[in-house]
This record gives C-alpha cells, structure tokens and sequence, in this order.
C-alpha cells in the first residue's frame, strides 16, 4: 500500500504544476501513514527528479525509454498501470493536465479506480469514507465526491494546495522498466508543434496573469498588455470575444468555455466580466480589474480595480512595475 | 463511416448557479438547458466529414432522463440522422461510460466523438474510460480532426502547444475549438428533425464508482478596493506590499 504520484517533465526539469502534485502526494501519504512513490513521464535528468524529495517524494521510478518524452496515451497509460501495480498503489495522484486527464480516465477502467478530477483540497477521510473537494460548474461551483473501492486516482488542479519544500531532501531515483512494446506507441504523435515560447510564459502553468477584452480596441494594442506581463513576468490571456474575432488565438481564450485559470494574480483590462468569464477566472488568488465602466459586472468579483482608460492605465502600471526594481 | 456523437444536457452558460437547501442537488428551477457547448464541435465536425464523404451516418447519444429529449431533438435539427437516449440519470463519468462504450459496441461505430468535458460535470474523464472499455485509441482534447479513409489526422493539445496524431478507425476522440464552427438548426432541419428515430435503451453495466455528497458555492469576495486611475502606480505597491502577489 502506498501512494503513487504522476510528475510530468519537459527539458529535463519536473514541471512546476507537478512539484504542487507531488506535495499533495505526500501529504496524503503521510495522512495514511504510508510513503510517496513517483513515476516520472516526459524527459528528465536524474539530478533533477532526485530533487523531488524536498516536496517529501522518497522514492522516484523512471524509465529512460526515449519514446515517452512525447504524450502518448497509450504508453503513458500502461507505464504508469505497471507502476501502480508493483508498488501496490492504492492511491494515484496526477496534475489536471491535458495530459493527467488522458491518462487518468485510462488507468481508472484499466485499474478498476475511482477517479475525481479538477480536485481543489486534501482529501478527507472520516468514518470510513473517502472524499474530496473538486471544481464543479466551470468554475461557479465546488463539489464534494465520495471516492468508492480500493483504488482511487486524483488529478489534482493547480495552485490549489501549493507546493512545498523542505530544502536538502533528495529522492531515490530508480530506473524502471515497464516493458513497453511498439504496440503502446501506436497513438504516438506524428509530429509535436510548440507555441513561441520566446520569453513568454504559458498560461496554464502562470502564476500571474494579464488578460485583455475588447476594450482594447484591436489586437495592434496588445502591445500595451505584453509589455505589463513582461515587466511581471506573466502570462497573457484574453475574453471569448477575443479569440473569437481573431485578435488572439483561441488557447489564450479565458472562461467557462476556454481555459480556467488559478493564478496568484489576474489583471483584466477593458473586460466587463461577463458570468462565463468569471467562472473561468474566479479561483485566482488575487483579481484586479482595469475599465473605464465603473458598472462593469467585473468589479463585483474584484480584489481592486481602476476605474479609468486602459490606453492611460497600462502604460502607468508597467512604469510602476519596472519601477519596483 | 458511422459516427457516434455523445452529447449532454446542461445548464446554459449564462446560468447563475445555485443549489437545493440541503445543498445535495443543483437548482434547476428556471433554468434553460443547452448542449453541452464543447459537443457542439463533435456534432458539427461529424456533420462536416459526413457530408464530405458523401455517405455515413451521424449517431447523437444523450445519457439522460426524457427531459433531455429537446436538446436531442436539436442535435437532430442540427443535421444528426437518428438517436438513442438512454434512459437513466448520469450518476457519473464511469456510469456514462459504460452505457457509451455498451452501444458503441454493439452498434460498431467508427469514429466516437465528443466534447472534451461538460461544462456542469468537468470531469474530462469519459473519453479515456470509453476508448479503455473499447480497447481503442483515444486523442483528447483534439482541436482538429480531418479523415482520409478510415485513417484520421488529429491535433491534441498539450500545455504549452498541440501533438499531430494520427490514428485509424475505430477511436474516441474529445473535441474542443477551434475545431469547426459549430451549427445552429435551420427551419427544414427543425422540420425534419421531428419524424428522426430517437430511440430509448435501459441502461446497463456496473454501479457508478463516485458520488457528490454536496455541493457549495465559492466565498464571497470582500469587496472591491478601488485606486485612483491618476495614481494607477499606487495598485502595483498595494500587490506587494498588502496582497503581496508579486
């Protein structure tokens, strides 16, 4: 009986989201009494997964098969099935990635699991009973599911517990064989594309985030939002009227029917806050809204705001950033 | 090719969420119904295939109780040729699932579409589950799906950029933009639409595995602290220095 974590690499290095998944792994272990196992998926070096023990990982499994640096379902799936099996995992828990999503409704039918998805909190476990707190609603809503049988599987959503460290812990790193055939590789991709990444920062692993709406007239005055976000180091994202009309592409699009965000901070910049775009943004930390309309519904569901033009606004607020040193 | 489109009926994005007293069930007095936005991409996109073959069939499945049946009416109108509903409440993703994978089987589909997640659930579970049932690949969330033969070209996303995949029929795929533009009934597809078969199956397979004991509400936010735009500088000490975010 143990705990099994998911970590997702990318470069060689442990994503962020999954240093956040691999303390929430811990955490449940030590509640259980038991200790925390990873599987490491993706490209990583040794040196950095040994790493893993300051989020409280003792033991991380790795298989240098080169074919798994790239997402393929079919792989993944049975990589990580192999390892719940031989460390007797009762317990799985993996990012609410696209990635997690993919496998983890995989591995609940293969390993006979419950799974919940998009979980928010530590679970808790009273009178025999198993449950957790998960996002419900597109983000209007929370719900609490009671997780039934042996095996249970949980895709933990980020920034939601946080990770933690404890400095000079290392992890045992342990090559692992899965035994995998050209078979697994079937749905391996053709070809992987990633976005422009120069000094960019992605959206869904952000911890701060400037966002833009059609109060920004068009997309030749992006520049005034990316020069924000580059002074904050953050991410960039925008409404649905945005990436509908082409300003921005669509995997910037924020809201009930894009991406939901949780970051530490969200500025919104000529966005009236529309209920499918609050759902979206409305687990973010921090919320500063930007409109020269002091009735828009955004301030409502603000931690601070301007009331004035986003055109004057901006370039004051990336003035004050830089002048923060 | 037969496609099967599995759709849900949920709550109008627009709908202010609330729940039942005892906080076990969500309110649905007053609220308007829709397809599940993100199945409206899989049901468009199989219209689409469909037509550009020149044959086929485009399947619509609802797991849902007879109050989904104009949503599946829709589904029709939009350009569907028949449907099944079964007739049970979707307890949960596993539940749907099964009864998925059950008429997919027997109905022996090709491809087996839809939406990533729905936007009331968001469990993002049932694809993987339905393509792991039926021993099938599964590509999701896909933004682009093209068929040539019984050979499809996907685009998935991934954090941070999009995997080419290319898979052979029978698979499951879960849709997302920007794969089409999704279609809205006309007035012959409504017409049409009424005399379609909809057919009603009992549902089968193992008890669902999860269950909501509650629901709750986000915390209310405290209020809007409000900074003169002429001293727009003044928010950026307020984040670090009080809310301490950057």
């Amino acid at each position: 009986m143990s705990v099994l974590v998911v970590v997702e690499c990318a470069d060689g290095e442990v994503k962020k989201s999954s240093l956040e998944v691999a303390s929430y792994g811990a955490e449940v272990a030590a509640m259980l009494g038991t200790t925390a196992t990873a599987i490491a998926v993706g490209e990583a070096t040794t040196a950095n997964l040994a790493t893993l023990g300051e989020q409280g990982i003792s033991k991380v499994l790795y298989d240098a098969e080169p074919r798994l640096k790239d997402f393929v379902n079919n792989a993944y799936t049975k990589l990580i099935a192999t390892a719940a099996e031989q460390e007797q995992a009762k317990i799985i828990i993996l990012a609410n990635s696209n990635i997690g999503a993919a496998v983890g409704s995989r591995l609940s039918v293969r390993l006979k699991a419950s799974l919940a998805t998009n979980v928010v909190e530590l679970p808790k476990t009273t009178d025999g009973q198993f449950m957790v707190r998960r996002g419900a609603f597109s983000g209007k809503a929370f719900s609490d599911v009671l997780l039934s049988g042996d095996r249970k599987i949980i895709a933990v959503k980020k920034n939601s517990t946080g990770a933690k460290h404890q400095a000079g812990k290392t992890a045992e790193v342990v090559t692992f064989a899965a035994q995998l055939t050209d078979a697994d590789f079937a749905d391996a991709p053709t070809q992987v594309v990633m976005q422009d990444q120069a000094g960019g920062i992605l959206l869904p692993e952000a911890d701060l985030v400037v966002s833009g709406g059609r109060g920004m007239k068009g997309p030749e005055n992006w520049g005034l939002i990316e020069d924000l976000a580059k002074a904050l180091g953050a991410a960039t994202a925008c409404s649905k009227p945005v990436s509908d009309v082409d300003w921005r592409p669509h995997h910037e699009h924020v809201g009930q029917t894009g991406i939901t965000v949780s970051p530490n901070l969200y500025i919104a910049c000529g966005i009236s806050g529309a209920i499918q775009h609050l759902a979206g943004v409305n687990s973010s930390k921090v919320i500063v809204v930007i409109n020269k309309d002091p009735e828009a519904p955004f301030f409502k569901a603000a931690d601070y705001g301007i009331v004035g033009d986003v055109f004057d606004v901006l370039p004051k607020l990336t003035a004050a950033v830089k002048a923060l040193g | 090719m037969k496609f099967l489109v599995c759709i849900s009926n949920v709550p109008d994005t627009t709908t202010k969420i609330t729940f039942t007293p005892d906080n076990k069930e969500f309110n649905k007095a007053g609220v308007q119904f829709v397809i599940n936005p993100w199945d409206e991409y899989a049901l468009t996109r199989a219209i689409e295939l469909k037509e550009a073959a020149g044959s086929g069939t485009v399947t619509v499945l609802n797991v849902g109780e007879a109050d989904t049946e104009p949503n599946i009416r829709k589904a029709l109108a939009i350009g569907a040729d028949d449907a099944i509903r079964v007739n049970a409440a979707p307890q949960d993703a596993y539940f749907v699932a099964e009864q998925i994978a059950a008429i997919a089987k027997e109905g022996a589909y090709d491809v087996i579409l839809m939406g990533k997640e729905s936007i009331d659930y968001n469990g993002f579970q049932v694809h993987g589950m339905v393509g792991e049932m039926l021993g099938i690949p599964t590509v999701a969330p896909a933004m682009k799906l093209d068929m040539s033969g019984n050979t499809a070209t996907l685009e998935r996303e991934i954090e941070g950029g999009k995997e080419i995949v290319s898979v052979n029929t029978p698979f499951v795929a879960s849709c997302q933009q920007p794969m089409c533009e999704p279609r809205i009934p006309n007035m012959r597809g409504i017409m049409t639409a009424r005399t379609k078969p909809l057919k009603v199956v009992e549902p089968v397979g193992e008890p669902a595995r999860t269950k909501v004991a509650e629901f709750a509400l986000p915390p209310k936010k405290q209020g809007v602290k409000l900074i003169d735009a002429e001293n727009a500088g003044e928010l950026i000490k307020l984040l670090r220095n009080e809310a301490k975010v950057i």
